[in-house]
């Protein structure tokens, strides 16, 4: 009996739907972006790692330096002053998984398959990038939380406070740019993790995150007043605890934007070239 | 629509002082296999980069289903499937999942990737497992999706990367035999392979690259008829012997105390050769006279014994 339904012949392919250029790199950066979070679903240990660190800072500068470190925020306790800090490091270092993400996934020879798709280029960038920012929206949001329980306080209102999660994010993923050229430039997962470290000690340490920069020598004082991830934290500080003017949050903004504009390309076209 | 599905034309790559790819051309006719072979680091998988659009080539033209490498990429990624050593599925999605996502990057539509890993998962015998993450798979299964993952899209030409490397003999029979029915239904293949005896079944025309450029091609037939019609093969006492007795007889040493010769004119050769041999008081452990195979063709060419090395 002949059906007249007979399977596809194998050696026509499948017409593939018509569609602008935006529309499918927004697609492709969807789909990837499901992968990247699916992953972490399905190993969730990563999720729960990425939690240790920072609150292994709280506990340390709370309880333990805490006592001894004069606060920065004129009035405020020292806690209140610390936990903007310990955000903007913990987003900063959420971009080390935008890294070893990438690293990992050409090692694996994973990149090579997507390269050999029709898809985006862009996309398998865009779509790590933005998953990692989502993570790092998740796990500010517990870092809050933790910041409520040991005895932070905000100063100003709600939404205020949503605009400096806001703020803190959008550092978090110009950082992860940086880290995703880290991550196309080196051959393997702990390669990433290893070269991170070094760039991050200095953005994260040499900053005022964690202490006033008035009692450090002249030229790490330079540098901790000017760098990004200060002007963050300050930015932070101001949409939080109403302690520094406004200006920070427009100087991070445009850090941002900066870094962005910056290293976006430049990933993207390594990821092309490499 | 063309004829030769793949072509290339004076291919050419380097990494810094390295070539790995010094001009190599080829073709490929529509709904054959080209197997191309050679030894670790003889430029195969730089070949197959090259030709799915994954890397530039410094100059030289490929052209794939008539569309050109270098300035029609997408139209050349719509046309092909990449499988092998180097082309992986995530660890930690489901095979469906994988299968559902090379789906959704090649523009299929949602549902039709949801459809057509179904299809595949059924076709590769892996529906059983097909929520389960990949990082649970055996060597074979994860070959299997992965050549599954290539053949999304019904791909007009396929591009394989050594995809039997590593696999038991079972996995690989498996594979050879979905590789085949690919074949017969219309797909032109483009199989990088060290083994010879995966070249010898698959292949319609293999190419044999050494050091980034083709030593020989042709059939397996015409491969090993270039040779000769006999090898014989001496098994000395010791790898020393076997270097002299090498010199002596004009061979090679195939592995260890093994000297090879291949002859047109087998039984007269043998006296000639167990003459040179006896005055030179070398008495071999072992004499065999055989066809040759692709092997044989390999190791004259390159100087390596290519598949068990």
């Amino acid at each position: 009996m002949n059906t007249p339904n007979a399977a596809l012949p194998t050696h026509v392919a499948i017409s593939t739907h018509a569609g602008s250029g935006f529309m499918w790199a927004a697609r492709d950066t969807m789909a990837m972006v499901w992968r990247n979070l699916t992953v972490v679903r399905r190993v969730p240990q990563l999720l729960v790692f990425a939690l240790v660190q920072p609150l292994i800072f709280v506990f340390m500068f709370r309880y333990v330096f805490g006592g001894a470190i004069p606060s920065g925020a004129a009035g405020l306790p020292y806690v209140d002053y610390l936990m903007p800090g310990i955000f903007v490091q913990t987003v900063t270092f959420g971009a080390i998984n935008t890294a070893v993400g990438l690293a990992e996934d050409k090692n694996k020879g994973l990149l090579e398959r997507l390269k050999s798709l029709p898809m985006s280029r862009s996309a398998v960038l865009g779509g790590r990038v933005l998953a990692d920012t989502t993570r790092n929206v998740f796990v500010v949001t517990m870092m809050l939380f933790v910041g409520f329980l040991v005895g932070f306080n905000t100063h100003t209102n709600a939404l205020k406070v949503a605009a400096g999660v806001g703020l803190m994010v959008l550092f978090g993923f110009a950082i992860c740019w940086i880290f995703a050229l880290i991550g196309l430039s080196v051959t393997n997962g702990e390669a990433a993790q290893a070269a991170a470290f070094p760039l991050l000690a200095p953005l994260t340490f040499a900053s005022n995150a964690f202490v006033p920069p008035d009692t450090m020598p002249d030229w790490l004082r330079w540098w901790a007043e000017r760098q990004p991830l200060s002007i963050t934290v300050r930015g932070v500080r101001a949409l939080m605890l109403g302690t520094e003017p406004m200006d920070y949050v427009w100087g991070s903004i445009a850090w941002s934007l900066a870094i962005t504009a910056v290293l976006a390309p430049l990933a993207v076209r390594r990821f092309r070239n490499g | 629509m063309t004829e030769t599905a793949i072509l290339a034309e004076d291919l050419r790559k380097t990494y810094g002082d390295v070539v790995a790819v010094d001009r190599i051309s080829l073709a490929v006719p529509r709904a054959t296999v080209l197997g191309l072979l050679g030894a670790n680091g003889a430029g195969k998988t730089t070949m197959v980069r090259m030709l799915t659009t994954v890397l530039k080539p410094d100059s030289g033209k490929g052209t794939v289903n008539g569309f050109d490498v270098q300035h029609q990429q997408q139209a050349v990624r719509r046309s092909i499937g990449l499988a092998g050593q180097y082309a992986a599925v995530d660890e930690n999605l489901t095979g469906r999942e994988n299968l559902v996502l090379v789906g959704r990057l090649t523009h299929i539509g949602k549902a039709a990737a949801r459809q057509r890993a179904d299809e595949l998962l059924d076709q590769f015998h892996l529906t059983d497992a097909g929520n389960r993450p990949v990082r649970t798979y055996s060597g074979g299964m994860r070959r299997r999706l992965d050549l599954g993952a290539a053949l999304v899209t019904h791909p007009p030409v396929l591009f394989l990367d050594e995809p039997t490397t590593g696999l038991d003999p079972a996995s690989r029979l498996d594979l050879w035999e979905v590789i085949e029915t690919l074949v017969a239904d219309g797909t032109t293949v483009l199989l990088t392979t060290q083994y010879l005896e995966e070249a010898d079944r698959l292949a319609d025309n293999i190419v044999v690259i050494d050091k980034g450029l083709i030593a020989a091609e042709g059939t397996a037939k015409q491969l090993k008829s270039r040779l000769g019609d006999t090898v014989i093969e001496f098994e000395l006492a010791s790898p020393q012997i076997a270097v002299v007795a090498a010199e002596l007889l004009g061979g090679t040493v195939a592995a260890g105390t093994i000297v090879r010769l291949v002859m047109s004119n087998g039984p007269s050769t043998l006296r000639e050769a167990l003459n040179r041999l006896s005055s030179a008081d070398v008495v071999p452990a072992h004499v065999a006279l055989r066809e040759p195979t692709l092997d044989d063709v390999f190791l004259t060419l390159t100087g390596n014994s290519g598949a068990n090395s």
